[in-house]
């Protein structure tokens, strides 16, 4: 392994990246593969790229047979992460147990008098609007975003900059009623029904789920499916 | 991985290399049966056979420790495989006949 890409991969790892080294095991050679941004993988094979993809969202190293050999994908991933877009109840129950199953938790409401450090303590808050605070926090593959607070005002740019990333995972609270008209604005923004697929709204699973605890296990749960269920090689399987 | 541990192991792996140490890095790159690490486990090794983090229970570690030198020693890849039947895998560790290959390389300034 050349040092320069050590020191690169640990600068990554510094910045929370998911990157992976892939190591061709007939001769050492190596290169570091970026899936975050769409177009990092281009200049690769793209049975390559599907291969890095999953091992990302498995969190899992693999290898992968290539016409120079045998190719070695290890992943290095960043800590889960989880966006919760409105610091309302439903979000202080789900907090802790997403923290429990090992997210990174950042909350968003630009109303301080919600989303307070007194409300939510040991969480990464940020009161800007939802639009710049996540054009910051640089959601990925590796994050699951979820909107709360049933104001388009606030939701609807979260997203619109959830849809545009990679991330794993988008719910959005509210009832079926209000998910149609969600849908009909994000028409009128210029998405359509590939990206509607990726909204769960009503946001969690169906399992009777009355108080704020209980809708925020709904929701963990179902992003738990999202990550660990639906990824390209389990449905290939 | 995402495992903390990953960390300290390349972290020290390059703290050696910029000492101006030798250095090589043994990961687990495929598994069978139920082998104690999981496939991409690191070791990192210096030029005295000192070594951070692990690629089996702790009982193979010392067969990759001198690979590893030989590695920094000649600059070549190779590749490891441990635990080839139940009786062997016992020898090198391996208690439950779980086989592992473990690919070592020289870190290169």
């Amino acid at each position: 392994m050349k040092q320069e890409i050590l020191e690169q991969l640990q600068q990554d790892r510094a910045e929370k990246r998911p990157v992976v080294l892939a190591t061709f095991l007939k001769t050492g050679e190596q290169r570091l593969l970026y899936l975050y941004g769409k177009k990092g993988l281009k200049d690769i094979d793209p049975r390559i790229g599907e291969a890095a993809r999953a091992a990302v969202l498995e969190d899992k190293a693999r290898t992968v047979e290539t016409e120079q050999g045998p190719l070695f994908l290890n992943v290095f991933n960043p800590p889960l992460r989880l966006i919760l877009v409105g610091a309302v109840h439903i979000a202080q129950a789900l907090v802790p147990m997403a923290q429990l199953a090992g997210y990174e938790v950042a909350v968003i409401d630009p109303r301080s008098a919600f989303g307070s450090p007194e409300r939510f303590p040991g969480v990464t808050l940020s009161n800007d609007w939802p639009d710049e605070a996540m054009a910051q926090m640089k959601p990925d593959l590796r994050t699951a975003v979820v909107t709360l607070t049933h104001d388009p005002k606030i939701d609807d740019p979260a997203l619109v900059a959830a849809l545009k990333s990679d991330v794993f995972y988008i719910g959005a609270l509210g009832s079926k009623k209000t998910h149609a008209s969600r849908l009909e604005r994000l028409t009128a923004a210029g998405f359509g029904p590939d990206d509607f697929a990726r909204i769960h709204g009503p946001v969690g699973l169906s399992i009777g789920a009355k108080s704020p605890a209980e809708i925020a296990i709904s929701i963990l749960a179902q992003m738990t499916v999202a990550l660990r269920q639906s990824t390209p090689a389990k449905a290939a399987a | 991985m995402s495992a903390d541990p990953t960390d300290d192991i390349l972290g020290t792996a390059l703290d050696w290399k910029r000492a101006g140490k030798g250095v090589a890095l043994a990961t687990v790159v495929t598994t069978w049966g139920s082998a104690p690490r999981p496939v991409g486990s690191q070791l990192a090794v210096d030029d005295e056979g000192k070594f951070i983090g692990s690629v089996s229970g702790g009982c193979i570690e010392g067969a990759v420790v001198t690979e590893a030198l030989d590695a920094i020693a000649d600059g070549k890849p190779r590749m490891l495989d441990f635990g080839v039947s139940d009786a062997q895998a016992w020898e090198v560790g391996l208690a439950c006949g779980g086989k592992i290959q473990i690919f070592v390389e020289r870190l290169d300034g």
